[in-house]
């Protein structure tokens, strides 16, 4: 008695997760709680968390909504996806396969019910003759046919593109795929960020949870460099990079340009181009002041914050400073400085100079002086992305097999016919897996070539 | 001529076209319903010379790339696209009456496009420079312009079943005369996702290996990617629906809504209200 409810229990777990129920629940959940973290901030920043009340802080790092996709039931949601397709494959497969490698080759009368397109056609000739013919015919036309003889008769049976009946476990097997490479780089593998100032080089880099790696070698940037379009939108960030190994930079690694779009890969790390910045150590700004009624002009280096003082009792200090102001005023381009102006004995003014090249909008300001802005000695930092990621090839092998399967699954059909062959003439019989409509088209045509051979 | 010039006539035509489709679901007289089509057609070829010519403008302008770069060209896009998979289909089973349920989609974009969004053809920001760009855009707006089409058949679907029940006026005339039995629309439904599916994959695949290639990361939960799932897990779920017993017909048909409404927020909403990678297309 308690091994029938044993059993009857197993039975029922294993048809719970057989069940198809279970996989459109699970498809439509998934759908619905991604939901949630497009709508809360993932890894959410200081502005944001400071909008929502304490309650729901408390509710949501609970719930584990802060970080929704890696949270425990999240991930088990996902694995329970999984445990679903591979018992429903396992259930279906055998059947399926078996349709596949042991065809029935005979249509006796049961079977001959069963099938939607049947056919009887009165042909002259023996039943050797005929069998011969539509053996050719069904060669030429179709597919070459397997002769079995029974009871007197013989039965041909023929059939093109069986495996597509697999597609559907393709697919659901590149899903595992796809889940193995992803815990495979999760595993095995970073996601790591660093800065690298022009000159200077790193060994090590960041992760996202905060752990540094070493590379191995050092990537040196030697340049980084920013261009514009004539509207201001950016057109390329380049960083000219060098992989140094035991002190000596690698052959083939030199100073090559990486560009969004265009990464750098060393021994597996990949380097991408991420963002960048001013690097605010060694920035030279250069300034000329004229006295407006007349004078030599003097020419001045500042360094940002530094006060500078100018002739006549007045002093200047750069705020920051670009190379190109397009991208922050309309209509202005080439070089431009936030600068802040404290005349002899009056209060600070801050205000924006630009090169020579707009002397009016530069005499708006400075009262007897006349500033310019001729540029600065600049000094870059590029943001690189750095990536490591082992599984990435088992992740597109899944991706393969994915639209392998799906191909295979839905714009491929097992079709098969079967003849009867006596001496009254030949009775012929189709199905296909998919599309019936389409095969009784393509089943017509076939009779009715007979008919004409 | 310019391409905004084609763009209006295109935006025309449509509206013609669905005029003519309405024309032929009251007079049932099957010449219209073929009319429709052609206008749909004319309308679909304008619209290719159109997204052409625009393409030469952008390389005259110095910038040379692809229409497929804005919300603006997207929009053309994904109205050119649901033409041409309305007419793959309509040519293929010729139930013109689905043009009446489909064209509309294809006229709201380029009306809304030549309406109320910026034209200007600008030069791409460097995360766009990239063929990926062309793979991806292509294959998910087919893959959208699929599930707009099964959208489209799975309301006229809800309405016969829904008029069907209440009176079965579709025998005796009317509107819904021209309408496809349920059967055959439940079945369109789903050769229009069968179309949709893989493309959509295709479209989500293209976009993981392009990011992966310029971030290093194939996944990284960003709204935008997020989205795609959820309307592929929709339409995964409709697939496994269609052989469990109790959901073919009217719940396929919802679902089939559903996930063209997900897929349009997959598309607008989450460039429109959420933020993240995909800003550009605002």
């Amino acid at each position: 008695m308690t091994t029938t409810n044993k059993r009857g229990f197993a039975q029922e777990v294993w048809d719970f997760f057989c069940s198809l129920k279970l996989s459109i629940f699970l498809l439509i959940g998934l759908a619905l709680v991604s939901i949630i973290g497009t709508v809360i901030q993932q890894g959410p920043q200081r502005e944001y968390l400071a909008t929502l009340s304490e309650t729901k802080i408390r509710l949501y790092s609970a719930l584990g909504f802060f970080d929704m996709y890696h949270s425990w039931w999240f991930i088990l949601l996902l694995y329970l996806l999984t445990l679903n397709l591979i018992c429903c494959s396992i259930k279906r497969l055998p059947r399926v396969w078996k349709v596949v490698s042991e065809p029935v080759l005979v249509m006796d009368d049961n079977f001959e019910k069963s099938l939607a397109t049947v056919k009887d056609l009165k042909l002259k000739g023996s039943k050797e003759e005929l069998k011969e013919r539509m053996a050719a015919f069904l060669r030429a036309e179709f597919a070459a046919p397997v002769i079995t003889e029974k009871d007197g008769e013989y039965h041909l049976f023929a059939q093109k593109s069986p495996w597509c009946r697999l597609g559907v476990y393709v697919v659901h097997l590149s899903i595992i795929v796809i889940f193995i490479g992803a815990l495979i780089g999760s595993f095995a593998g970073y996601k790591a960020y660093t800065n690298i100032p022009e000159g200077g080089s790193v060994s090590q880099v960041q992760t996202q949870s905060g752990k540094m790696i070493p590379l191995g070698f050092e990537v040196r940037c030697e340049k980084f460099s920013v261009s514009y379009y004539d509207t201001g939108a950016p057109k390329e960030f380049k960083s000219i990079l060098t992989v140094v190994e035991n002190g000596k930079p690698v052959p083939g690694y030199q100073s090559r340009a990486i560009i969004v779009n265009d990464p750098l890969t060393y021994k597996g790390i990949t380097f991408y181009q991420s963002s960048f910045g001013q690097s605010d150590e060694g920035s030279l700004y250069h300034l000329t002041v004229r006295d407006r009624k007349g004078g030599a002009p003097v020419h001045l280096d500042a360094r940002q914050g530094e006060r500078v003082a100018l002739p006549g009792g007045a002093f200047l200090s750069v705020m920051e400073a670009t190379m190109d102001v397009r991208p922050f005023m309309r209509g202005f381009d080439g070089p431009g400085a936030q600068v802040e102006f404290t005349p002899a004995g009056g209060n600070p003014q801050p205000f924006v100079v630009l090169s020579d090249k707009y002397e009016s909008f530069n005499a708006q300001h400075g009262g007897d002086l006349l500033i310019t802005f001729d540029g600065m000695d600049q000094k870059f930092f590029t943001g690189l992305q750095v990536a490591h990621d082992p599984g990435v090839w088992v992740v597109w092998f899944g991706c393969f097999l994915m639209v392998v399967g799906i191909c295979m699954a839905f714009f491929m059909s097992h079709k098969r016919v079967w003849a009867r062959v006596t001496d009254s003439g030949v009775t012929l019989g189709g199905s296909a897996s998919k599309n019936p409509a389409g095969f009784e088209i393509c089943f017509d045509d076939l009779v009715e070539k007979i008919g004409k051979a | 001529m310019s391409s905004s010039m084609l763009f209006n006539v295109t935006m025309v035509v449509y509206m013609v076209s669905t005029c003519i489709f309405f024309a032929f679901l009251a007079s049932r007289n099957k010449a219209v319903g073929l009319a429709g089509t052609y206008a749909a057609l004319f309308g679909f070829l304008v619209q290719t010379a159109a997204i052409g010519l625009r393409w030469k403008e952008s390389y005259d302008q110095g910038h040379g790339h692809a229409p497929l770069s804005n919300l603006f060209e997207s929009v053309v896009f994904f109205s050119w696209t649901i033409v041409l998979i309305f007419l793959i289909i309509d040519f293929k089973y010729k139930y013109r009456a689905i043009g009446f349920f489909v064209i509309p989609f294809a006229l709201f974009g380029m009306a809304w496009a030549q309406l109320g969004l910026d034209s200007g053809i600008e030069p791409l920001v460097p995360a766009l420079q990239s063929n990926w760009l062309m793979y991806h855009v292509i294959t998910c707006f087919l893959g959208y312009a699929a599930f707009a089409v099964a959208c489209g058949i799975s309301i006229m679907y809800l309405i016969r079943e829904s008029m069907e029940k209440g009176g079965g006026n579709a025998q005796a005339g009317g509107l819904l005369s021209m309408f496809p039995s349920i059967r055959i629309l439940d079945d369109l439904n789903y050769k229009a996702i069968m179309i949709g599916f893989p493309l959509l994959s295709l479209g989500i695949i293209t976009g993981a290996a392009w990011a992966n290639y310029a971030w290093g990361t194939y996944w990284s939960w960003d709204p935008k990617e997020t989205w795609s799932l959820i309307v592929w897990f929709v339409y995964a779920a409709f697939l496994h629906a269609r052989i469990t017993r109790g959901w073919v017909g009217r719940r396929a048909a919802i679902l089939s809504v559903i996930g063209f409404a997900a897929t349009i927020f997959c598309y607008l909403g989450v460039n429109l209200f959420l933020s993240g990678l995909h800003s550009y297309g605002k």
